[in-house]
């Protein structure tokens, strides 16, 4: 049986959420403005309304306490989804994120079940203010115990959720959030059909002259890069890496071993990054079937800058290009 | 205290401006007041133990008898004995490190004996009294400290948390575990149930201390909010934390606090019995300030000579938890010398078990770097295991051959 809904990825994501909170009366949603607003992007829209306020929790304006007793409630059995409202925001739970939420299975040998989700709108090219526009995924890709994923598309978006609650691993699911309610990208779901496995990445859009790897919102920019790139005869292999931790490079080193060339993509500080660890990797899997050194498209070790500059901050379609240029020159 | 760090109002301010800022000495002062008794400490069990009439808190302890009483003495005789065995193992090198709870065994056993089988405890890392008395087998605890474990108990059997080594993490996990019974509608009558989280005088300066406070006022869950002020957070001491005593925090978040004498085993059985039937009964949450002291070092690693007086040890020596008991149960003839000895005997035995059993621990195999990260699988880690084993596999052919 299908039943097709055409989604933006922020009406997929709701959808998903109460598919989700529909089949487990254990899972909640908590956070900051998630109940009667919906959240300040409206992902949580009438959740509360058809769920009650204690499936729904409207909580206290602190990060530590929304993570910290998201924990203690996993131990009492449930499964919460904990929205942060922008990523600039997730620091104070840090504390809670590393050494309690992503360490307890670990140190119980595994008596004790994490499955905790935190929902993490990422990433620039909203016009906003200071700590709204960040890509923070590294640090907590970089913590053994949790699992990062990172959505592109509607799709991803409605399975990726429910599967993320449905795991019993602590996971970090970053959103695009410039690209929630993007008309553009409405996909057609059959939302009665079968998701493919989340901790995969998937090759987007095929090409022979090089590769280019993304995640999130950057997904978009490489396909409209490789769309470009048609024009002036070059045929660009496009990658979504949708899990950031564990990472499934596999796709990549076999594109990479076709192409030669591979161009990572990211929109955060390349230093000590996941495009640095996809750098490393390949070099050590496809060294010999390289043509020229991997390359980084990324934003620069800065902090994020005035959203007056983020055009030139954020890499676009045009750094793709230039990218793809000197690494043919090689 | 440096006085610069203080706002001293000009007498130019007005009269009520300087009444309304003590100096530090004032503050301190004040913190001591409250501190070594007074109308606000509750008791009902004195330094020379004699029984002291409290109208609201005998009910409490109505059942306990002489046998009772012996119990809690045996308890607290023999967590101090497992404590002093631990203490010197770490000194022959035997365990990592240890972390004495030397002096707070009133405060552990009676809060710990105070709870059912279904309430649920969220230590710090302390709390080998309450561990104890929810049954979890002390060679379990030891695994932590000879580091061969970060956690080897059956938290859901026992109703005892893992230890919480991040100062303060674990009021949040609490008051999270306690939302969850009331969620699950828990909580309302005698047979309700409740959380208890401990933690000391020094968290309660940290962040997660004041949102778990928060948490649980708002939400109304079944969370006692058991606070071991032993006085010192290492070597920085309570006035150092506070300019008020902190069971008066509680009013601020809208619920009860109180501080009861954390040498007084009855006295902390008895709070926390009440403490615990507020939140069964949906009138949660409840601060309790346990006022003791840190009898011997922060942890092996600590050298307490550095900071504190001898008089101040010697002060509390007078205020032993188990030698209170000890002087009731033969004042009133509730105990002979052959009990005493016969506890003696028992903890010592316990002791030489615990010993026993430590030298002999096993240590883990190395895969158990490995075990249990995630979940579900994580290919990138299966790999390398598998590449780590296959390294360590080498070395034995090698030495086979």
């Amino acid at each position: 049986m299908t039943d097709l809904q055409k989604l933006t990825i922020g009406k997929a994501l709701n959808l998903g959420l109460r598919r989700a909170m529909e089949e487990d009366p254990k899972v909640l949603i908590m956070g900051e403005d998630v109940g009667k607003l919906g959240g300040v992007f409206r992902i949580t829209d009438g959740l509360q309304k058809d769920f009650g306020e204690q499936r729904v929790l409207d909580t206290p304006l602190a990060e530590s306490g929304i993570i910290g007793t998201a924990v203690g409630l996993a131990v009492r059995g449930f499964r919460p989804v904990c929205e942060i409202q922008f990523e600039g925001f997730i620091f104070p739970g840090f504390d809670q994120i590393s050494s309690q939420l992503a360490k307890l299975h670990y140190r119980t040998q595994g008596k004790i079940k994490m499955p905790v989700v935190i929902r993490v709108p990422f990433g620039g090219g909203i016009g906003a203010v200071e700590h709204h526009s960040e890509s923070p995924e590294s640090l907590f890709a970089h913590i053994p115990g949790l699992k990062v994923v990172s959505i592109s598309n509607a799709v991803d978006a409605y399975w990726g959720i429910q599967q993320a609650i449905k795991s019993d691993d602590p996971i970090l699911f970053f959103e695009p959030k410039r690209l929630y309610h993007s008309g553009a990208l409405r996909a057609e779901i059959d939302v009665a059909g079968t998701p493919q496995q989340m901790f995969s990445s998937q090759v987007v859009r095929e090409g022979t002259t090089a590769t280019v790897v993304a995640y999130g919102p950057s997904v978009k920019v490489a396909l409209d890069a490789a769309a470009a790139a048609e024009d002036e005869g070059k045929s660009l292999e496009v990658i979504d890496l949708r899990t950031l931790s564990p990472l499934d490079l596999g796709p990549v080193f076999e594109s990479v071993r076709k192409t030669g060339r591979l161009i990572a993509l990211s929109e955060a500080p390349s230093e000590s990054s996941l495009t640095s660890e996809i750098a490393a990797r390949v070099q050590q899997e496809c060294f010999y079937s390289l043509e020229a050194p991997v390359l980084r498209v990324t934003g620069f070790d800065t902090p994020y800058p005035p959203a007056k500059l983020e055009e030139h901050y954020l890499p676009d379609l045009d750094r793709v290009l230039h990218a793809v240029d000197r690494s043919l020159a090689w | 205290m440096p006085s610069e760090q203080w706002t001293h109002p000009e007498p130019g301010d007005g009269p009520a401006a300087v009444a309304a800022q003590p100096s530090p000495e004032q503050v301190i002062a004040g913190l001591r007041a409250t501190s070594e008794g007074g109308a606000e400490l509750t008791q009902l069990l004195t330094p020379e133990g004699e029984r002291v009439p409290s109208p609201q808190f005998d009910k409490y302890v109505d059942d306990v008898d002489d046998e009772a009483l012996r119990g809690l003495y045996r308890d607290m005789v023999l967590v101090r004995r497992a404590d002093r065995e631990a203490n010197a193992m770490q000194r022959q090198g035997q365990l990592g490190i240890w972390v004495p709870l030397l002096g707070q065994e009133a405060a552990q056993i009676g809060s710990g004996r105070a709870l059912k089988k279904n309430d649920m405890a969220f230590p710090s890392y302390r709390e080998h009294g309450v561990a104890y008395a929810r049954g979890v087998d002390m060679k379990d605890l030891l695994g932590i400290f000879r580091c061969t474990d970060h956690s080897g108990w059956d938290y859901q059997g026992t109703g005892f948390h893992p230890y919480t080594i991040v100062i303060g993490n674990q009021v949040l996990n609490a008051a999270g575990y306690a939302m969850g019974q009331k969620f699950e509608g828990k909580v309302g009558d005698d047979d309700g149930e409740a959380t208890i989280c401990y933690f000391g005088d020094g968290a309660t300066s940290q962040g997660d201390v004041h949102e778990g406070f928060v948490w649980a006022a708002v939400y109304d869950a079944p969370l006692v909010f058991f606070c071991q002020n032993n006085q010192w957070a290492i070597s920085e001491p309570t006035e150092r934390q506070s300019r008020l005593p902190l069971y008066q925090r509680a009013r601020g978040y809208g619920f009860p606090g109180i501080r009861v004498d954390g040498n007084d085993v009855l006295a902390c059985l008895a709070v926390s019995r009440w403490a615990l039937d507020e939140c069964r009964h949906g009138n949660g949450p409840v601060l309790i300030e346990a006022f003791t002291y840190r009898m011997d070092a922060h942890t092996t690693t600590d050298d307490p000579s550095r900071y504190r007086l001898s008089d101040e040890l010697e002060e509390w020596k007078l205020k032993d938890p188990i030698e209170r008991v000890r002087a009731f149960l033969a004042r009133k003839g509730g105990a002979d010398h052959d009990f005493f000895d016969q506890v003696q005997a028992e903890a010592d035995a316990f002791a030489a078990d615990l010993r026993e059993y430590t030298f002999n621990m096993p240590e883990p195999p190395p895969e158990r770097i490995f075990s249990n990260v995630y979940a579900e699988g994580n290919p990138v880690l299966e790999a390398q295991r598998e590449e780590f084993l296959s390294y360590l596999d080498g070395f034995v052919s090698a030495g086979e051959h």
